[in-house]
């Protein structure tokens, strides 16, 4: 088996162009929570480094990267370090499979803008998404900390939950895309309106994707699900024993993932890089420049969900914990089913 | 040595001895954490074999979710090296007794078999379109068959966990 060095080289810029990207992004991410929580509150946000604060997040990572490394004493060493590397590791090992854009045809043959099309994506996402739990286990049982033990296992309990109702929200939107390769189900969504219905799946599963976003803040352990880190109850989280980079890779891989998700909820269900009139955009301009607008059509998606995540959190109070349970396996799971159920007798009877 | 027999050769290595590893360690969270290596190692082989979505169905399953719940108990009981229980031993003499008769046989059965080269014939069975035509109409009724398996397993659990909850 021959090794193609310029598909190497190009799968590698690729892969670095979206983890820088999505780091950027994450970075920035924290200065809009900020900035947002300011706006929504009434106050002014952070606004002393450089204009508008825009170099906070510089100077906050700096902060981290000079703090003192602690490791408590009666921690188990390795696992103590493998849990923040864990978290942030499947954060950014969804990045894989989504599609950033169409592929490009130049006049060396084409270059797609997906680092990996797995006739298998939405499993895949769902395989990195399941093993996310061991950064926040690991870490949290490791510290030797009842208290990060106790979130951590909340985090656990909390993760496994919502992957069910997740996992059966997606199933009823499979069932009309009939594939499984996110590359195929963007394709499905092209441009925005077609057949006299439109194309997006947001318009044609609103209740499975009412479903999957509120599963994705369980996930996400965003607010109103942010009962892993309740300061009332728990002091701090999972990273209280933390200190340093350390407790900055497990905040920040928190908002890798914010970043990710937003990528694959745009990616199902609001048309990916698809937008209105893209055919006639396509026609007149060049195929470099169209899919540098895709992308951008894509990334403006993403930002307008992470804004949406925000809102909330900032707008809902936070769940108990058996509220939490009793709306995850007794309210989304029944409702995700029945979903499926009218879905099929959809297809079955109406589409054909 | 082309790179799908040295990936093989990796993936075995790797399997073998992070097997190896939960029975060896003596904390029980690395051993869970050596058996998620293992299936993550049996992923691999699943891959080589082009069956990906086998592979990637062992990750969300066993690695996912059931080595969870395993480090859950484990983290909840909080055992540790120290903590374990002392072993009878006449408990380990029978062990050591019964391992061995299979260690035997083992090595009688592999002394007489003869080393196969690796065959690089592609096959597609384990692609997710074939794998659910094949399942649901040549093998529909043994399919349907241990979902109700499963369904009775399920049903068992919640009526135990209902039964603690009153007591």
């Amino acid at each position: 088996m021959q090794l193609d060095i310029a598909f190497i080289i190009e799968k590698v810029l690729l892969i670095s162009v979206i983890l820088l990207g999505s780091l950027g992004i994450a970075m920035y991410a924290t200065w809009a929570e900020r900035k947002v929580a300011a706006v929504m509150q009434d106050r002014r946000g952070p606004n002393r480094a450089g204009f508008m604060g825009l170099f906070q997040p510089l100077a906050d990572g700096l902060k981290l990267f000079f703090k003192e490394e602690i490791i408590p004493d009666r921690s188990t060493r390795f696992l103590f370090i493998l849990g923040p590397a864990l978290a942030m590791l499947t954060a950014v090992m969804t990045s894989a499979v989504v599609p950033w854009g169409p592929d490009i045809s130049a006049d060396n043959g084409v270059i797609s803008l997906q680092v990996a099309d797995i006739n298998i994506g939405i499993l895949f996402i769902f395989g990195v998404v399941s093993l996310g739990v061991y950064g926040v286990m690991l870490g949290g049982w490791a510290s030797n900390n009842k208290f990060s033990l106790l979130s951590s296992i909340r985090a656990a309990s909390q993760a496994i939950s919502y992957e069910l109702a997740m996992g059966l929200s997606l199933v009823a939107m499979l069932m009309m895309t009939g594939s499984l390769s996110l590359r195929e189900i963007v394709e499905q969504q092209h441009g925005f309106w077609d057949n006299g219905y439109f194309t997006w799946n947001f318009f044609k599963q609103p209740l499975g994707f009412i479903i999957f976003l509120t599963c994705a803040f369980a996930e996400l352990n965003r607010a109103p699900f942010d009962l892993p880190e309740c300061e009332s109850e728990l002091n701090m989280g999972y990273h209280q024993e933390y200190s340093s980079m350390k407790l900055g890779f497990y905040l920040f891989a928190e908002y890798i993932n914010l970043f990710i998700s937003s990528a694959v909820i745009a990616t199902l269900f609001f048309g990916g890089y698809n937008f209105p009139f893209m055919d006639e955009v396509a026609g007149s301009v060049n195929p470099i420049l169209f899919a540098i607008i895709c992308v951008m059509a894509l990334l403006t998606k993403v930002i307008c969900i992470i804004l949406f995540f925000m809102f909330i959190r900032w707008t809902l109070p936070r769940f108990r914990y058996d509220q939490l349970m009793r709306l995850g396996w007794k309210s989304l799971i029944p409702l995700a089913l029945v979903n499926m159920v009218i879905t099929g007798a959809v297809i079955l009877w109406v589409i054909k | 040595m082309g790179i799908y027999e040295i990936s093989f050769w990796f993936l075995t290595v790797m399997a073998l001895s992070c097997a190896l590893g939960v029975i060896l360690s003596r904390n029980p969270v690395n051993s869970v954490l050596f058996l998620i290596a293992t299936f993550f190692a049996i992923s691999g082989h699943y891959i080589l074999l082009n069956a990906q979505f086998l592979a990637i169905v062992n990750i969300i399953v066993y690695a996912g979710a059931i080595m969870v719940l395993f480090l859950f108990v484990i983290m909840l009981m909080n055992l540790n090296a120290d903590t374990e229980p002392q072993k009878n031993r006449l408990v380990q003499i029978a062990g050591a007794i019964s391992g061995g008769t299979l260690l035997l046989v083992i090595l009688a059965a592999l002394r007489t078999s003869t080393i196969t080269s690796l065959d690089q014939t592609s096959t597609d069975i384990g692609l997710i379109k074939n794998l659910g035509k094949t399942l649901f109409t040549q093998f529909v009724l043994p399919f349907e068959i241990s979902s109700v398996l499963f369904l009775s397993a399920m049903i068992g659990a919640v009526v135990i966990g209902k039964k603690e909850q009153t007591v």
